[in-house]
């Protein structure tokens, strides 16, 4: 039967079918696009773990509330005192923290989240259509991350550029953020 | 089309500014770009525009602004747009307008309810209440039908609004409520100090009273076209937002502040994207109220006529409209701002029949201008009677102590009391005013919130002393918001008109005795007569006055009314004004429609609709899906032909005789990872842990403190320090929580955390004899025997080559499996498992055949079989808490001697004594039918359903000492049959289990 199993299974080749393929809006000031597949883990570590698991992930895990830190196409957002998102755009890193001894739990969420970008003139203006959050340069700047909420759901919203945005939201949610943001692009022609 | 007769030639700002034609109850009128409807229904000699909503008397227009409390008419776009209670001092004109008038059949001109004005000794103060009390039986036959069709201003629309509205949060340093002169240079100081700042005014432009307040010198010009330069120079600051249209209806806590902004409510052909309204919501620094202060009415005899204005009103649709509101006009007034409307209709050719003053000996620079320009100026007399019934045509005036009276013929009286600071929003945001003895009205006292008040809103009535003071306040803002000040931002103003002095409470004529109908809150119809009637009938607190009366109430918030009602009120009760108190002012300022408070959530945005990744697949294959929670779930598949109980019958039987498949993707998931894994699931569950192997699943119940079942699931162990949790789909997110608050108030020590992974993985569940054959040929790395892989086990490896996480559980009592594959490849490995399915008879199955199937074999559903007072005991799964433990949550609970009373209600099976009969699930049982009414109930049925695979209807039910009752006739009451029932245990099919390993 083991022979059977990897015959069939070398047969299919599954490539992943992400939500909102194929979904995008462009206006004139903004546009809204899925991301695309990322690698994501959700890590959770207290102050003693964190230097280690910079280490392993090759980027220094970010201390400072609502910052990231970036590194060869590989991002840390911190989502909390003990608490950061991974994403990485080529690499996989579901078992990137392995090796590490330090208390910590990684937890590969893939396939949780889906990443919508956000990008133009009016970027900051459609977001705030929904998220309360202050997102001027001063107080939202590059590179700049929170959790929060858009609409009636949860978000991290992460500034990547100046009228650049990556929204993450969960798998589920993604028709009802694309949408949102969709509703939103039509009022945000003005600044 | 009516010639615009009132528009007088190069007087106002509209210049040469385009026509517009618009229709007033169907008839055909013109004004000009740039009016509101009210200056342009003026130009045209317009002045009855509504009834009013009790007496239906004949109403014209009081003000120019967002105070009017008649001019309220329903704008008509087309079918589906008709906004009622628009006031037409605010509504601006656009060429098209259609405006119809309210409340009133069958015409304006003739309205039938105007009979209600004759029988209004029945309908005084309070008569509403009465109803209620006497006689008795009229309430429901006649009051309520009648009060009911008459009650209500405007015809609300009945198509579903195809209007977008869009919503705007935003931030700032400092946010300027009231774009006026104080407001503007409050912002000016802001800005220039570098300060983010938003200033928003309800027009259409910035400039407040200097529209009217044609003396007014600022920065060396004119004062508005100050304020237009001003505007200009703000839009084009980089740190500065300029809202106009916007109205600030409501201050909430830590400065929050909504605003409406009217987007296209003013254009003739609004564009598709443009949302009708935004709803801005802001949250300041600092916030600078500059909103400020609303003339005050005349109160005296049939001061409603129409043609009775607001002084400050008639100027502006004079000086800024260039209309003249009549051609004789009368001013009646106990202050000096009202002789300079007179002073500007003079000069420009508009006769003053007369100046009626209060006060015994008026005097300064606007009376002696008033007096050299020949106006007639009747000091110490007071009005006090208007006449026409449509339109004044004559005011009545005698000596305000009394003695000979005399008519002086007028076609518009312009009236003015002084001037209330508009506290609304200081009120809102739970500053308390202070009753300033000296002038009369109440003024910001103690702030609650960071903001500060300038200009008319804090009493300042002078205009130099507004500018300063709005300067050193947006300075002293923007520097407390983070701005470095450097350079004082100065300017200078002068103005020869001032807004101190005047009276509050009703005039002569209309005092304590009089029977006249004065009215005070013309809105809500309520005359001084009625303020003194509520206090007779023994109101005192000048809240139960305003609910008695209704004074200021509704939209309308009592703002040119509040002031005249507590001074009558204050006067009738003979107490001092502060000790009467003034009523509260609620949000919203103005009114807000619902579109803009709803804006993005409608339609698809309404509430977020969930769906999995193999959802698309069950679509096209015909799925009928149910709502649970936010998530769409496929309930069953029907065949052509089929209807639901014939394709739920058909899966059921196909699960046990070869196999279904079924889309488990909505359980909640946990991933609990840490050296005290263990540890922390021993306290949240029931059950022991610590020995559970890795590789073993075991089903799980948590508790609440109070021991009762808060959701169940089955827990797989992937490592000594790493579980996979299952929760019930609607319990996923407060379990979570749940969980998340006990770990970090209750049990910080633990090295564990938490995450969420219920959307990582999409599950496939394939359960029925033939599982093991269908998914066999898609498993790599993973050994399916029994012995190797037995029930209630958990294996990775991968299937169709992408990772899985393999469970072997049921939920159905067959052999079964559940596959949890990474979300993006949920629908691809399905289509996999379908395919392989389809070769051994299976078929996909449905929530409904699953929560059949579970019952066959008593699975509970929490949330369905319990409700929150269901303890493991009561349901049978007592085998599920580990009697060595020494804690979890709810052990002291269950340790209550209640939860251990044999009495209590337990989970039983009930089977009908005629098989084909299902019961109603929510049904009551009773143990003897016979009893008298009300029975004793000692239970209800929690779940049943028609049974394929039994032959027969089951159900399982909470019964009191249910499972003493094993084998007893008990009695389900409906309301055409009793239903007899018997007692049975839980388990309906395959009572053995065998099956989980056949």
């Amino acid at each position: 039967m083991a022979r059977a199993a990897r015959r069939l299974s070398e047969q299919i080749n599954l490539s992943r079918r992400p939500a909102l393929e194929g979904s995008e809006t462009v206006m004139p000031w903004v546009t809204v696009r899925p991301s695309g597949p990322l690698s994501r883990l959700s890590l959770r570590a207290p102050e003693a773990s964190v230097s280690a698991l910079s280490k392993a992930l090759g980027v220094t895990l970010p201390g400072k509330p609502k910052s990231s830190a970036e590194k060869a196409g590989r991002a840390v957002l911190w989502l909390g005192p003990d608490e950061w998102l991974v994403l990485d755009g080529a690499g996989n890193l579901a078992s990137a923290l392995q090796g590490v001894k330090q208390f910590h739990s990684a937890v590969d969420v893939s396939h949780r989240n889906v990443g919508i970008v956000v990008a133009g003139e009016g970027a900051e203006a459609a977001l705030n259509a929904g998220c309360p959050g202050d997102l001027s340069l001063a107080a939202f700047p590059v590179g700049a991350c929170s959790r929060t909420v858009l609409g009636k759901i949860e978000i991290v919203l992460w500034r990547k550029a100046e009228h650049e945005f990556h929204v993450e939201c969960w798998r589920s949610f993604s028709d009802y953020a694309f949408a949102f943001l969709t509703e939103a692009t039509r009022d945000a022609g003005q600044p | 089309m009516t010639n615009e007769s009132f528009r007088i030639p190069g007087q106002g700002r509209l210049g040469q500014a385009r026509l517009a034609r618009f229709s007033f109850d169907g008839e055909g009128l013109a004004g000009l770009e740039g009016d509101t409807l009210a200056s342009a229904l003026l130009a045209n000699g317009i002045h009855l525009v509504g009834r009013s909503f009790k007496y239906h008397r004949p109403r014209g227009i009081l003000s120019a602004g967002a105070e009017e409390p008649n001019a309220l008419v329903g704008i008509h776009r087309d079918a589906a747009r008709r906004t009622p209670n628009v006031r037409a001092t605010v509504q601006e004109l656009y060429d098209g307008l259609n405006a119809v008038s309210q409340n009133r059949w069958p015409s304006l001109k003739f309205d039938v309810g105007a009979v209600n004005d004759l029988a209004s000794p029945f309908l005084s103060a309070g008569f509403y209440y009465k109803t209620f009390m006497w006689p008795k039986a009229a309430w429901k036959q006649f009051y309520e039908p009648n009060i009911r069709a008459a009650a209500g201003l405007g015809v609300a629309p009945d198509l579903p609004d195809p209007d977008r509205y869009s919503a705007r949060f935003a931030h700032c340093d400092v946010l300027v409520l009231g774009g006026g002169a104080a407001g503007i240079a409050a912002a000016l100081a802001a800005a220039e100090a570098g300060a983010r700042v938003i200033i928003a005014d309800e027009q259409a432009q910035l400039g407040g009273s200097l529209r009217f307040e044609t003396g007014a010198r600022i920065g060396g010009a004119a004062g508005w076209d100050w304020a237009q330069a001003s505007a200009a120079r703000l839009a084009a600051m980089d740190n500065v937002r300029v809202l106009t249209r916007a109205t600030a209806f409501g201050y909430y806590a830590q400065n929050f502040v909504g605003l409406v902004e009217r987007v296209s409510d003013h254009l003739p052909q609004p564009m598709p994207d443009l949302p009708r309204e935004r709803l801005w919501q802001v949250r300041a620094k600092r916030v600078v109220l500059a909103t400020g202060a609303i003339e005050r009415h005349m109160v005296f005899a049939d001061n409603d006529r129409p043609g009775i204005m607001l002084a400050s009103a008639a100027r502006t649709y004079f000086n800024h409209y260039g209309v003249a509101v009549g051609r004789n006009v009368g001013v009646y007034t106990a202050n000096d701002s009202a002789y300079h409307a007179a002073i500007d209709f003079k000069k420009a050719g508009v006769n003053i029949a007369a100046i009626v003053d209060l006060r015994d000996n008026p005097q300064g620079a606007a009376v002696d201008e008033a007096r050299a320009l020949g106006i007639e100026i009747n000091a110490g007399r007071a009005v006090i009677a208007a006449t026409g019934r449509q339109r004044i045509n004559a005011m009545v005036v005698r000596p305000k102590n009394g003695g000979a009276s005399r008519a002086i013929p007028v076609d518009a009286l312009l009236t003015s009391a002084g001037w209330t600071p508009s506290v609304h929003l200081f009120s809102q945001s739970r500053g308390k005013v202070a009753f300033d003895e000296a002038t009369r009205r109440f003024l910001p006292g103690d702030y609650a919130q960071d903001c500060v008040s300038v200009g008319a809103c804090n009493g300042t009535d002078n205009l130099a002393d507004t500018i300063a003071e709005a300067i050193a306040a947006g300075e002293k803002a923007a520097k407390e918001a983070g701005a470095k000040v450097s350079k004082g931002f100065k300017l200078k103003a002068e103005t020869p008109e001032g807004w101190a002095g005047g009276m509050i409470g009703a005039a002569p004529g209309a005092g304590l005795d009089a029977k006249v109908k004065a009215f005070v809150d013309f809105q809500n119809d309520v005359t001084a007569k009625d303020i003194r009637q509520a206090v007779r009938e023994g109101m005192r607190s000048i809240e139960h006055v305003k609910r008695f009366t209704t004074n200021g109430m509704a939209t309308d918030q009592g703002k040119t009314s509040n002031i005249h009602g507590l001074a009558i009120a204050a006067e009738t009760l003979d107490k001092p004004i502060p000790e009467v108190g003034l009523t509260t002012f609620r949000a919203p300022y103005t009114p807000v429609t619902f579109g803009a408070i709803v804006n993005h959530a409608r339609g698809e945005l309404f509430d977020p609709t969930r769906r999995t990744a193999i959802h698309p697949w069950a679509e096209t294959h015909g799925a009928v899906f149910e709502d649970v929670g936010q998530w769409k779930r496929a309930w069953y598949f029907p065949r052509p032909g089929e209807d639901m109980h014939a394709a739920v019958d058909r899966e059921c039987r196909t699960v046990r005789n070869a196999a279904g498949i079924f889309d488990a993707s909505t359980l909640g998931k946990i991933e609990v990872v840490g050296p005290d894994a263990a540890a922390f699931m021993e306290l949240l569950y029931t059950n022991p842990w610590k020995r559970l192997d890795t590789g073993r699943c075991r089903y799980g119940i948590m508790l609440r403190e109070d021991g009762f079942i808060y959701d169940d699931g089955v827990v797989g162990r992937l490592a000594e320090d790493r579980f996979h949790v299952t929760t019930t789909t609607g319990g996923a997110a407060r379990v979570m929580n749940h969980m998340e608050d006990y770990l970090q108030t209750e049990f910080p020590h633990l090295k564990v955390y938490l995450t969420s992974i219920s959307e990582q993985w999409a599950v496939i569940a394939v359960q029925g004899p033939k599982s093991r054959d269908i998914i066999a040929p898609l498993v790599e790395g993973i050994d399916l025997s029994n012995e190797a892989m037995p029930h209630m086990s958990v294996r990775e490896g991968r299937i169709c080559g992408v990772p899985t996480r393999l469970f072997r559980m049921s939920f159905t009592g067959e052999r079964g499996f559940e596959i949890n594959v990474p979300a993006d490849y949920g629908q691809a490995v399905w289509e996999a498992v379908w395919a392989e399915g389809e070769k051994h008879g299976a078929c996909a199955y449905g929530t409904e055949a699953m929560h059949v199937l579970r019952a066959e074999k008593g699975y509970i559903i929490v949330g369905q079989d319990t409700d929150g007072t269901v303890t493991p005991n009561d349901a049978g799964l007592d085998w599920a808490v580990g009697k060595k433990k020494a804690d979890f949550v709810g052990i002291r609970g269950l340790a209550r001697p209640d939860l251990g009373m044999p009495d209590r209600k337990q989970l039983v099976g009930l089977r009908t004594r005629d098989p084909k009969l299902v019961l109603e699930e929510g049904a009551q049982i009773v143990a003897d039918p016979r009893q008298p009414i009300p029975m004793k109930m000692i239970g209800h049925v929690t779940s049943s359903y028609w049974s394929e695979n039994c032959g027969h209807s089951i159900a399982l039910a909470l019964v009191e000492r249910g499972r003493e009752r094993i084998g007893e006739t008990l009695w389900v009451p409906m309301p055409d049959a009793t239903i007899e029932v018997e007692v049975t245990g839980t388990v309906f099919f395959d009572e053995k289990g065998e099956r989980l390993n056949g």
